[in-house]
């Protein structure tokens, strides 16, 4: 579904995402993860048509669309959240779902069903006559999903929609994306919560400073010596070997 | 639009009809139809800055091609003055499309975007007061024709009529934007662009829309102003003095709302009389109070009159239930 | 055609004037490369200043040169206090609010000056007014050249300022990243009070520099704030040399296009200069980043 061929960005001097290619399989989680500063926000914006690459293309079933704007790539069926999340803060939660649902409808009172449907389904039924601004953290990013979702998006790409929620918050949200996916949206996230890359993806890749350095399913990749020395330094693979054959 | 958006409009709107049965002295009538007018362009910045969160400090540019449109037409090239209003006001969306599409093409915004809608009429203004064509510094003056069909009326009744018609048409206008997809992706502009942009909303297409009726309606007002004074000149047509009434009305009535810009007229120039009533014939008083409540607006009551009204109604409601 | 002789002439005062320009632009760019806000009552200020050196000229026959010790310091205070008491308060540290509310002070400055001193076009009439100095074929009027050199040390005197005291540093500090200034103990609110300060001090000298050749009436600071404006945005928003090259360039511009397209028209060169720099490189012609 989705292709990032040799997508390669630069600011300045600075090589943000260096040669990365990924696939996006039809009807897949597929998780993106990496330590910090490695580029893969960077990589969304490619995706998502907020940044443009300095080489290399994206294509999106089949075609190329390295050079659409963000409101175009929305219209062919990618969505996107914010890692910092941006409500429209002056409005209410429905009405901030239902800037996305005008995309699929152009009457108001069918975009307003709608947007209620989508609230209902990521569990923000009680909060949408709320102020956006008076959302707590796990809200905001429960809006943030319910916005993109609203767009009836084919591919969903999720910036680390479970920082800063607690462990009881991240376990009522895990069934709300599975159930997304098992709706036929394909869904590419960024991910810190191990415990749900784990538990959610069926394909990862690892990024290091720019580069795709691992491909595979979750406990594969968690393995490879070369993720484990991205995040914790050079050495660290022979170290934890020696110490596991200690234990 | 359902009827209960509507109905409210049309209450008010035939209720202040009414208005010269009742009175009919000239000097208030005169200044009922000047403050109509002020709350007219008003209204055309609303949609911009209002709704679309995009300040615009230079609106004098639209107001002042509506109002040298409609006397140039007629006074140079013979044209009915109401086509001359027409065309002046069609050609005020133009040059908001013009603005618009160098402005935000550049993705000039916040005081970047205030400062080059300055300058815009700023150049307008210089232009107009140096060029033949548009009369220099002695401006145009409309040559008095006493008759209906050359847009002139004996009372000023029904000149009040007309300014009253047009500003109800752009509350009705201003209604249907609230309840509409365009409505909703201005606002989404204004609240948070990337994310509107995220959400699939064509933000310089819907930015463009914005400022392109934005102007056409204050490019009405301008021409309505030509039409009433029967004189132009650029400081009255592109001065800064207009720019700012249109910004200081909607602020102190209501921000991004439909009755907004007209109660903020109101308010204002019912303020400007008192004020010069109470300080006698002191030039610029007036606009020194407009200044200060300009401030004390923005640091009290950032929603305008509208908004003190609704916060004291539901405290109110909030008493009753206690 | 223009002989050479009147050329340079216009090249020589347009870089007198623009000298003085700078001056006015530099309050405007150092409170936006701190505060990141455009001051439009910056023009309203700049009237205030010019409306209190005639009134000292005529209540206590103070020197114009001389009226720069009481009035800068005078001027300081005001810019302190305007920013610490009321756009800081009113804004609610609100973008859009900070520009609404800068207009409404200027609204509200410049038709109190209107309403205190009426519409009357006033002058000075010092007697060194028209003194000319002969500088090789070139006549130079002594009051703007006295106003170059005085614009120009200012303007090293307030670089000096920024990058050489505890103050410039503090206020250095604040324009990077104002969070972490706060959490090393600087006190935000106050060090924007100060810059608000410097820059309306640079209006003061401004005045005292112009007035000797200039008039002062109620609406004079809109011809120098969108000159300055100009300035700011060409010179980089934020960047001191920028400002003063930047000043230079304009000044010498408005002349020539005064001398090419007449008075009328001669602003104009300076408008369109500004939108097509808004337009194309909003950043600015001399580096400095937005």
């Amino acid at each position: 579904m989705l292709e990032v061929q040799n997508a390669t960005k630069r600011f300045g001097g600075l090589v943000a995402v260096n040669q990365a290619s990924l696939k996006v399989e039809a009807g897949s989680i597929t998780g993106l993860i990496g330590p910090n500063g490695a580029g893969k926000t960077t990589l969304f914006t490619l995706i998502s048509g907020f940044e443009k690459p300095s080489e290399g293309r994206v294509l999106f079933e089949g075609e190329d669309i390295s050079r659409d704007e963000p409101h175009v790539r929305a219209r062919r069926g990618i969505a996107r959240t914010f890692q910092i999340v941006q409500p429209f803060a002056g409005l209410s939660v429905l009405e901030n779902i239902a800037v996305g649902a005008h995309l699929r409808h152009a009457k108001r009172s069918d975009a307003l069903a709608s947007a209620e449907r989508v609230g209902q389904r990521v569990g923000l039924g009680p909060e949408l006559d709320k102020s956006a601004s008076s959302l707590t953290v796990a809200g905001r990013k429960r809006l943030e999903l319910a916005r993109a979702l609203a767009t009836e998006p084919k591919l969903l790409l999720l910036d680390e929609v479970l920082a800063g929620l607690n462990p009881s918050e991240i376990r009522d949200i895990i069934p709300v994306i599975r159930a997304i996916r098992d709706e036929g949206v394909t869904i590419l996230m960024i991910e810190h919560v191990m415990q749900a890359v784990m538990s959610l993806c069926e394909q990862v890749y690892v990024l290091a400073q720019g580069r795709i350095i691992a491909e595979g399913p979750p406990a594969d990749v968690c393995d490879d010596p070369k993720v484990i020395e991205a995040y914790l330094g050079a050495g660290a693979a022979e170290r934890l070997k020696r110490e596991k054959v200690h234990a | 639009m359902t009827f209960r958006d509507i109905a409210p409009i049309v209450v008010l709107i035939a209720l202040i009809a009414f208005v010269p049965a009742f009175i009919t002295a000239n000097t208030v009538l005169n200044f009922l139809v000047f403050t109509l007018i002020i709350a007219l362009a008003a209204q055309g910045w609303n949609i911009l800055g209002g709704f679309g969160g995009q300040f615009s400090f230079g609106h004098a540019a639209f107001f002042g091609t509506g109002a040298y449109a409609a006397a140039l037409l007629q006074v140079r090239l013979g044209i009915n003055p109401w086509v001359a209003f027409a065309i002046g006001t069609v050609v005020g969306a133009a040059v908001g499309w013009v603005i618009g599409y160098l402005s935000f093409r550049s993705g000039l915004r916040g005081s970047y975007f205030a400062l080059v809608t300055l300058a815009f009429a700023e150049v307008l203004r210089i232009l107009a007061n140096a060029a033949t064509f548009t009369g220099g510094a002695a401006g145009v003056l409309i040559k008095l024709d006493v008759r209906p069909g050359n847009f002139q009326f004996e009372s000023r009744g029904a000149f009040f009529w007309i300014a009253l018609a047009l500003v109800g048409a752009v509350l009705l206008l201003t209604r249907w934007i609230e309840r509409s997809r365009f409505g909703a992706q201005l606002v989404a502009v204004r609240e948070n662009e990337a994310a509107a942009k995220a959400l699939g909303v064509d933000t310089l297409r819907v930015k463009l829309g914005a400022i392109t009726v934005s102007g056409a309606v204050t490019a009405a007002a301008g021409g309505l102003y030509a039409q009433y004074f029967l004189y132009v000149d650029a400081n009255i047509a592109y001065g800064t003095w207009i720019s700012v009434e249109v910004i200081l009305a909607p602020i102190v009535g209501g921000l991004g709302t439909v009755f907004g810009p007209l109660v903020g007229a109101v308010a204002l120039h019912g303020l400007g009389e008192i004020t010069k009533l109470a300080a006698g014939s002191v030039p610029g008083i007036d606009l020194m109070v407009f200044g200060g409540l300009l401030v004390a607006a923005v640091a009290f009551a950032p929603a305008g009159i509208l908004g003190l009204m609704r916060r004291s109604a539901r405290s109110r409601g909030a008493a009753r239930h206690a | 055609m223009y002989s050479p002789a009147i050329i340079a002439e216009a090249v020589v005062n347009g870089l007198m004037a623009g000298a003085v320009y700078a001056l006015i632009a530099l309050g405007l760019t150092l409170v936006y490369g701190v505060l990141h806000i455009i001051n439009f009552a910056h023009g309203a200020l700049l009237t205030a200043a010019m409306f209190a050196v005639w009134v000292v000229y005529e209540a206590f026959g103070l020197d114009p040169y001389l009226a720069i010790l009481p009035l800068t310091p005078l001027f300081f205070g005001l810019g302190y206090a305007v920013q610490r008491f009321v756009i800081g308060p009113a804004s609610h540290g609100n973008d859009s609010n900070i520009l609404l509310v800068t207009l409404g002070l200027s609204i509200a400055i410049e038709n109190a000056l209107l309403a205190g001193f009426r519409s009357d076009t006033r002058t000075l009439n010092t007697d060194y007014g028209f003194q000319v100095v002969e500088f090789g074929p070139l006549l130079l009027s002594k009051p703007r050249l006295i106003g170059f050199g005085a614009a120009i040390l200012v303007t090293v005197l307030l670089w000096l300022l920024l990058s050489r005291t505890d103050t410039g540093k503090a206020i250095r500090a604040v324009a990077k990243e104002k969070f972490g200034a706060s959490l090393v103990g600087i006190d935000v609110a106050h060090v924007y009070a100060v810059t608000f300060g410097l820059g309306c001090a640079c209006l003061a000298v401004a005045a005292c520099l112009l007035m000797p050749t200039f008039y002062v009436n109620p609406r004079i600071g809109q011809a120098f704030v969108l000159v300055a404006f100009t300035i700011v945005v060409l010179g980089g928003m934020g960047s001191i040399p920028g400002a003063l090259l930047g000043g230079l360039f304009i000044g010498v511009v408005e002349s020539l296009c005064g001398l090419f397209l007449g008075d009328s028209l001669g602003q104009i060169g300076i408008f369109l200069i500004f939108i097509l720099v808004l337009l194309v490189r909003p950043t600015g012609m001399f580096g400095a980043k937005a």
